[in-house]
């Protein structure tokens, strides 16, 4: 059976002291560090971030119970909640005090939920009756209050990526009321409301906050709902509602995701997929809004591939914890003990692990029959390229070969990404060049994906390696070429000559010239230099080639010199003269090269009439029709005179 | 080279006779080389009607004028014999295998001073080099439809071969028109759509996925406005095929489409499509439960692998294409079906494609572009040949718009060509302010008919430069 795990636990987790009776553990999604707390801080506070370099040990002392511990950015303040009326603050900046200085919150008899950090030196309080922001003066040791707002508050949420609080408010719970705060300042966003599936009587908080999240998929803000139903026959299970939560406007709802089944679940967003872990089935699904189904505005979503469980996971060795452990021990997954936090983190309090999730593409490969689908499926990822690589090369080989109006539309897919990077590429190169001259701030330079696979990268990894493979057929090859061709033509995509060269190859190599000649009578084969070298080559074994590589090289109107090689490797001396002057640079002519060419005729007369040309032309360009040394024509001008005797030359006119 | 030709002769009172076919037979002189037994050295006569002495008397004569001329070059037996009243033309398209047509020369009928009509044979108005690609051609369209001549020896002897000779030239000598053959019957050429690289693409990517999907197509031939776009076939195998498809098979149906009888809209069940798809070949209407699934039968690549193959030509508005499958496959009823609804509907759309495309292209080139000019092109290394002096092709005759003697002169230029192989340019001043360009450029030949008033030669070169400049700006065409 092929890998079909999709999703993983990292290999290099985080490690803290497992959550014990004296051990409390704590997580900052801001930071993404873990606190263990050992007695209050008394016996040490040991802080882990997401590198083994950021760890951070201290002492505190003992003053109760911690409810909640952050730093805030850059590990500069740190914020303890022992009781819900103050935060206590410890600077950890160096050359200022390291004392305690704490700060109440400003409404009377309200108790604090709990802060987040938004700035090195801001923090929000929210409280059951409000939120309250803060800017911190480290240096003196106090709180200023920039702004506060009363609101009647059951729980909140923040997202630090967007520095968005949302609280829930009412006595169902179900209105939402974002907060957005950037460098000093507190904006409202407008509040909106989450439909419930049923109103319960008499009216109670309905709305817990495990069933919502947060999170940014495709660089916008999601605010996502888990909506348990009552399983019925019309309703299939539970879904996840998406709003869209945009800076400006109104939370739109968006999207649907169907999980089909009932049970407790968690939410993760892992590169731009939200993934559901159902417990009870001990399997995850994943979901891509960018997937489309419908066209309406409201889209309903199906798992991209059918749930599976997260791949077997032993602890491993390495790591202080695990030293006296002889072999690795498997990991229990979908334990209850998990904790899973926005976006993509997973904790083992119990065991003392922090992981990050992943999504591993192959086996997403290994499940999904459609490639059109799976090809829109990986575009979106972020490590995609060398599976879309391999799946480009799967597609063209072997028993599960597709057929060609599958593999049409999955190079058009890729070519679609592809034209999109080469215009903004395109359109910022000359943004910057009128704006150095106007002055204007420079754009952002586009940002190459691994989305983008251009056309070195498919002539590298596929169609080079699949063109010398012995046990496909000729005709095969031929068409993938084309398609890939049309493809780049259709997204008005310059075809670089090495494709061009695959398919002169794949046709010269099977002797399929009438062929390959009707595709150089459609120009499908553009012109270029390199391209009619080839079919010089080609003459002995196709001479066609011949006349094909002429007409290229003279559309090309680059390449007269070429030309009148050509020619006179053929010993058409008079068709080259005529030629060149034709396009008037016969001034410039080597008169030795087309003398050899006429000496070799045997022709004594088109020896004649061409040595004559030059002696004219010598006449007309230095008024004297004799050779220069410089021309090393004196070979054949001992030639002439043998032939035709001294006085035959030209005199001198005087002019 | 500058030529004056004569005056072209006119009169009130003459009867012009064209050239017409009196004779076309095929022997085999070791078929019957005992005395007595001539007879059997005949294949085929026409006129069949002919005495059977006339017969081997005439027969005779061509293999004792090839004998005897054999004398004086063993691998270059004569071509053809000048009389005044006819001409003979022999052909040894196999070995041993003789093919001879003899034509007779057109006549002037006039009066002579007594009021009597007196026939006037005119034995230098036609082109040996002409008549000469006529047979030869009778023979590729026989081997298109029959294979070779040795091949049917083999399968059924001389009883078969008679048969199938009989059976198709009883047909194909009566389609043949000798007064209309001209210039076009030697390069026997091919008439490419112009189109652009894009669209190009689209086709191909249209003929490689019908091969893939109907996997038993073995080569496929795409036509547009009866030109070609794409061959699959080689290139001697399809001028031949483009000959059959231009000159017999879309003219028989282009009458029916014209008078818009045949091309009802069709409500396709599969995806319920419209499409105009329809077999040329093969079943006429598909839903008859009495339609026969048989094709014409096409033998190509005689030289080497000599494969017989099916031929299916499927027609949606202007496009056509011909799928040629191995004669080993028996095709079916369900095969006809699938290709129907598989290919009609994308070849209609292909078809609307090509059309507005290349109305977008026409008025992008404008009319600047369009040939003020008459003249005739064709490149021998790959058939590509284009008349603004011929009208549309039909089933009967091909029209010129220029007078027959022009066309004469443009066969004499040809003759000289022919003769050498470097470039040559030749110009002809002929009757009444014409002038005739011939220009040769490796395996390219141009023909311009100039018509001005007191041109004089350094104009009509110039003229003839202009017309290269503009309608062949893209090859390389030594002035």
């Amino acid at each position: 059976m092929s890998e079909e795990h999709y999703l993983e636990l990292c290999g290099n987790p985080v490690q803290f002291e497992n959550a014990s009776s004296v051990n409390n553990v704590f997580f900052d999604e801001a930071n993404k560090q873990v606190f263990a707390v050992r007695s209050g801080g008394a016996t040490g506070v040991v802080v882990k971030g997401p590198d083994d370099k950021s760890t951070v040990a201290f002492r505190m002392d003992d003053k109760g119970e911690v409810k909640c511990i952050k730093f805030s950015f850059g590990n500069k303040i740190l914020a303890v909640q022992r009781t819900s009326k103050s935060v206590e603050f410890i600077n950890f900046i160096p050359d200022l005090l390291h004392l305690e200085y704490s700060q109440e919150c400003k409404t009377k008899n309200a108790s604090i939920l709990g802060f987040c950090w938004t700035n090195w030196n801001e923090i929000v309080f929210i409280t059951d009756q409000g939120i309250e922001f803060y800017q911190v003066l480290p240096d003196k040791r106090s709180l200023k209050l920039q702004k506060s707002q009363s609101i009647n508050v059951n729980w909140y949420m923040y997202c630090p990526v967007t520095s968005v609080i949302l609280l829930s408010t009412t006595v169902l719970g179900n209105v939402l009321q974002p907060f957005f705060f950037r460098s000093g300042t507190m904006s409202k966003i407008s509040k909106f409301e989450i439909e419930l599936p049923g109103v319960s009587k008499p009216a109670k908080l309905s709305l817990s906050e495990r069933d919502i999240a947060m999170a940014t998929i495709y660089g916008q803000l999601y605010v996502m709902y888990l909506k348990h139903h009552s399983r019925t026959v019309n309703n299939p299970g539970a879904e996840v509602v998406l709003y869209h939560l945009p800076r400006e406007g109104t939370c739109k709802k968006m999207h649907v995701l169907k999980l089909n089944t009932t049970g407790k679940f968690a939410l993760n967003v892992v590169d731009n997929l939200v993934v559901v872990h159902h417990q009870s089935s001990q399997t995850s699904m994943i979901f891509d809004i960018k997937l489309r189904d419908t066209d309406s505005t409201l889209s309903v979503h199906q798992p991209v591939v059918p749930a599976r469980s997260i791949h077997p996971y032993k602890i491993p060795l390495t790591g202080p914890a695990a030293v006296t452990t002889a072999t690795p021990v498997p990991c229990e997954l979908y334990s209850s003990t998990w904790s899973v936090f926005q976006p993509d983190i997973i904790i083992s309090a119990s065991e003392g692990y922090l992981w990050y999730l992943q999504v591993k593409l192959q086996p997403v490969v290994n499940l999904m029959k459609d490639k059109g689908k799976l090809m829109d499926f990986l575009l979106q990822r972020r490590d995609c390229k060398m599976v879309i690589v391999s799946v480009c090369f799967q597609m063209l080989n072997g028993p599960d070969k597709s057929n060609l109006s599958v593999i049409a539309t999955v190079f058009d897919k890729l070519n679609q990404v592809y034209k999109e990077y080469l215009e903004a590429e395109q359109s910022y190169t000359m943004a910057v060049e009128t704006g150095q001259s106007r002055g204007n701030p420079a754009q952002k330079r586009p940002v190459r994906t691994q989305a983008v696979i251009d056309q070195s990268d498919m002539y590298t990894h596929v169609l080079s390696v699949f063109t010398e493979k012995k046990d496909v057929s000729h005709k095969f090859i031929t068409a993938v070429l084309m398609e890939y061709i049309r493809s780049l033509n259709q997204f008005q995509i310059t075809v670089q000559h090495y494709l061009y060269e695959l398919v002169l190859k794949t046709l010269v190599h099977h002797n399929l010239f009438y062929m390959l000649h009707q595709f150089l009578q459609y120009h499908v084969l553009s012109d270029s230099k390199p391209l009619a070298c080839l079919l010089l080559s080609l003459e002995s074994t196709y001479p066609p080639a011949h006349q094909l590589s002429l007409d290229m090289l003279k559309r090309l109107s680059t390449a007269n010199d070429e030309i009148v090689e050509v020619l006179l490797s053929k010993q058409q001396v008079l068709g080259a003269r005529r030629f060149i002057r034709g396009v008037g640079g016969h001034d410039n002519i080597s008169a030795r090269k087309f003398l050899d060419a006429a000496k070799q005729t045997r022709e004594e007369m088109l020896f004649y009439t061409i040595f004559r040309f030059f002696e004219q032309r010598n006449q007309r360009l230095r008024g004297s029709p004799h050779f220069t040394p410089g021309e090393h024509c004196e070979e054949h001008v001992a030639y002439f005179k043998q032939v035709f005797g001294e006085q035959a030359l030209m005199k001198p006119t005087a002019s | 080279m500058l030529m004056i030709s004569p005056r072209m002769a006119t009169g009130a009172q003459e009867k012009q006779y064209p050239p017409s076919l009196l004779n076309f037979f095929v022997y085999n002189p070791k078929f019957g080389p005992k005395e007595g037994e001539e007879e059997k050295k005949i294949l085929f006569y026409h006129p069949n009607e002919v005495e059977k002495n006339e017969k081997i008397r005439n027969v005779g004569l061509c293999e004792a004028i090839i004998q005897f001329t054999r004398t004086f070059c063993p691998t270059k037996p004569a071509k053809s014999l000048h009389t005044q009243k006819n001409r003979q033309f022999f052909c040894e398209p196999e070995e041993n295998f003789w093919m001879v047509m003899v034509v007779r020369n057109p006549m002037i009928e006039k009066n002579n001073k007594d009021g009597k009509p007196v026939v006037e044979y005119q034995e230098e108005e036609i082109l040996d080099s002409v008549y000469s690609s006529v047979l030869q051609q009778c023979y590729n369209m026989y081997k298109l439809f029959n294979g070779t001549f040795a091949r049917t020896m083999e399968a059924g002897g001389v009883d078969l071969l008679k048969q199938r000779l009989e059976k198709f030239f009883y047909r194909y000598l009566q389609t043949l028109h000798l007064q209309s053959c001209d210039l076009l019957d030697i390069f026997s050429g091919i008439s490419f759509f112009p189109l652009d690289k894009m669209t190009y693409l689209k086709i191909q990517s249209f003929v490689n996925r019908m091969e893939e999907s109907l996997n038993l197509v073995k080569y496929t031939a795409f036509l547009y406005n009866d030109q070609l776009i794409w061959s699959g076939l080689e290139q001697d195998d399809m001028r031949i095929l483009y000959k059959y498809l231009t000159t017999s098979l879309f003219p028989r149906h282009s009458e029916p489409e014209l008078a818009g009888r045949d091309s009802p809209m069709r409500l396709e069940m599969a995806g319920n499509l419209l499409h105009y798809g329809r077999f040329l070949t093969g079943p006429s209407n598909l839903k008859d439960p009495e339609a026969k699934f048989r094709f014409p039968k096409i033998f190509v690549n005689t030289e080497n692998t000599d494969e017989e193959l099916h031929l299916i030509v499927y027609k949606a508005m202007s496009a056509a294409v011909c799928f040629m499958i191995n004669t080993s496959v028996e095709l079916t009823r369900e095969f006809c079906e699938q290709l129907d609804s598989l290919v009609g509907p994308q070849l209609t759309l292909l078809a609307s494609d090509i059309c507005e495309q290349y109305s977008i292209n026409r008025r992008i080139s404008g009319p600047e572009k369009e040939p003020q000019f008459k003249f005739i092109y064709f490149n021998h290394m790959n058939l590509a040949e284009k008349s603004t002096i011929h009208m549309r092709k039909t089933a009967s005759v091909s029209l010129t718009s220029i007078h027959p003697e022009l066309m004469k002169i443009l066969g004499d230029i040809n003759s000289d060509f022919s003769r050498v192989d470097d470039d040559e340019e030749i110009i002809v001043k002929a009757m009444t302010d014409y002038w005739i360009v011939g220009k040769k450029s490796d395996q390219r030949e141009l023909y311009v008919i100039l018509n001005q008033k007191n041109a004089n030669l350094i104009e009509v070169n110039e003229e003839v430069k202009k017309l290269c400049a503009t309608q062949f700006n893209n090859i390389f065409f030594l002035d």
